[in-house]
């Protein structure tokens, strides 16, 4: 398999492409640009639709609107644009549509910078929009995994009819690594009988997410709960070194990668540490964490925020280990030398 | 003097086991830096080995400063963020004093004389002074100064040889490129002779 160069933003539309997405719309905004661009070119060829739409706001609808016709489709954005996107992703997931959405993580709050930063984890994992929901939330630390999990964004979307987020932040999208396309098991024919594809000869489908009687409101409420109860299924995380630590940092994303250098560096100093990486955010691996705070000391929760995945990690952990927080934000990307720092001052 | 002894030794025998390294390359935006940190990544992926690639891309504007980060290695690389380099290439005064401080003790700074007028602060680092406008124009042509400083990189820290950066050269940039190809690899090897003409130096001195 021939090894490409490419930045995680390419690669992503690359591998969306290849797994049947024929349908973008979005609106551009640093550091995901090259995402839109790479559409715009690819997409018209293979007779596909790249649209720029004239806000997120109607490109997150265009996906509601190609996803309800049963097709494989996606937007991405970065932080203040998937804000705007946030009353569409709470529709799409009312409506049960699977679709893909990228955010790209920028600085924020408000207009922010355009630098690297995770501080969009609650906004991603809790629901972001209005009402009782969640989106599938897939975490990428390396270019190749940005590749592999963005084919798998669309079988979990299917899987599940859910929207599903692939969240990263500027480093993944900008930075440049070799990848290989490999050749993935066809996705199994997943049921699209719900789609609205025409209903000559058959009885109309209907996609709605309004439901003014409360008893069947409920219902459907119950019905989503169901489906995020079954996502835990595909949860998935990666340990490193965790075996004999004593202690462990927990990251996701470029973070994860940074602080596998700062683990490497303690290891050197023969500091018994290792790595918790959350590949999932949602559903986060609340049991591997539970799993792993009966034979450890302390974990070190290091984000690109001031602490928000650090609350997941508190919930499993449930005060069988310490928990401590280290963060940079606005832009700031951690070094492995403050994460290793940082750590080294964790120990007593 | 014994460092910089070190430093030439080691552009003879890179251990293959245990190869690891990275720079941070510096300057105005169109002094091509970009360029050869994407060529130096992808030759080097070509020759079967890990790398990344991060560019700054703040929001800078045309004559602003640019720059952008390479890691090599034959392991996978966990941290692609580098906050200290072991080698820096440096086009302007600005990106001097930006990432001098930052160079990992020890390290190697490789600087374009021609336009880097401010002298380098630090006693622990060896510099490599390359006059690379002057050396490019001998070339054919003054844009070639970055092939001029990446071969000057390329003869001290020997992860790559001459006829892999050209097919790197080639294979990455397509047609385009070709028709520069001579001006550049022209440029790449006048830039590795004065970089070895400087490290013999260094040995005798």
């Amino acid at each position: 398999m021939e090894k490409l160069f490419m930045t995680g933003n390419e690669a992503i539309a690359e591998a969306a492409i290849r797994s049947g997405c024929l349908y973008y719309f979005g609106y551009p905004i640093t550091p995901q640009n090259e995402i839109p661009e790479y559409m715009s070119t690819r997409l018209p060829e293979l007779g596909g639709a790249f649209l720029q739409a004239e806000s997120e706001i109607a490109a997150i609808y265009m996906v509601y609107g190609a996803a309800g016709a049963g097709m494989r489709v996606m937007s991405s954005s970065s932080s203040p644009g998937i804000s705007l996107k946030q009353e569409g992703l709470s529709y799409i997931a009312a409506a049960e549509l699977p679709c893909v959405i990228v955010n790209m993580m920028r600085g924020g709050p408000g207009l922010g910078g355009i630098q690297p930063s995770q501080s969009d984890y609650f906004q991603a994992t809790k629901g972001g929009g209005h009402g009782d929901y969640h989106l599938f939330v897939l975490a990428p630390s390396t270019v190749q995994e940005a590749v592999s999990l963005t084919g798998d964004a669309f079988d979990i979307a299917d899987k599940y009819r859910t929207p599903v987020m692939i969240l990263g932040d500027g480093i993944i999208g900008q930075m440049m690594e070799p990848v290989e396309f490999e050749q993935r098991p066809r996705s199994k024919e997943y049921d699209k009988s719900w789609a609205l594809s025409g209903a000559k000869g058959r009885p109309r489908n209907v996609i709605k997410t309004l439901y003014l009687d409360p008893q069947k409101l409920e219902q459907h409420n119950l019905k989503l709960q169901d489906k995020y109860q079954k996502m835990k299924e595909d949860v998935r995380i990666e340990h490193y070194l965790c075996d004999d630590a004593e202690i462990v940092i927990a990251a996701y994303g470029t973070v994860a990668r940074i602080a596998k250098t700062a683990v490497q560096i303690l290891r050197d100093k023969g500091i018994k540490v290792g790595l918790l990486r959350p590949i999932t955010l949602y559903p986060f691996p609340y049991d591997h964490f539970q799993e792993i705070a009966e034979r450890i000391r302390k974990v070190l929760v290091v984000e690109m925020s001031l602490g928000q995945m650090v609350e997941d990690v508190k919930l499993a952990v449930n005060g069988k280990a310490e928990v401590a927080f280290y963060g940079r934000t606005g832009g700031i990307v951690p070094s492995y030398e403050e994460i290793a720092a940082e750590l080294e001052k964790q120990l007593f | 003097m014994k460092q910089q002894q070190l430093e030439c030794a080691a552009n003879t025998a890179v251990d293959s086991r245990t190869l690891y390294t990275n720079l941070t390359m510096a300057g105005f935006g169109g002094q091509g830096l970009m360029f050869i940190g994407k060529l130096l990544a992808f030759s080097a992926m070509k020759a079967g080995l890990q790398v990344s690639w991060i560019p700054s891309y703040g929001p800078e504007m045309r004559g602003g400063t640019a720059n952008c980060t390479v890691v090599i290695a034959n392991e996978p690389i966990a941290s692609p963020v580098i906050r200290s380099p072991e080698t820096l290439i440096i086009m302007n005064n600005p990106s001097l004093e930006a990432f001098e401080p930052r160079l990992k003790s020890g390290g190697t700074l490789f600087v374009n004389s021609n336009l880097v007028t401010c002298p380098a602060t630090r006693k622990d680092i060896e510099v490599v002074a390359v006059p690379a406008d002057e050396v490019a124009q001998s070339a054919g042509g003054r844009k070639a100064a970055n092939m001029v400083m990446l071969g000057a990189y390329l003869a001290k820290v020997a992860i790559l040889d001459k006829s892999q950066i050209e097919y790197g050269f080639l294979e990455f940039f397509g047609s385009k490129a070709a028709q520069t190809l001579d001006l550049n690899m022209k440029a790449f090897s006048l830039g590795a002779a004065f970089s070895q003409a400087d490290c013999k130096t260094k040995k005798e001195s």
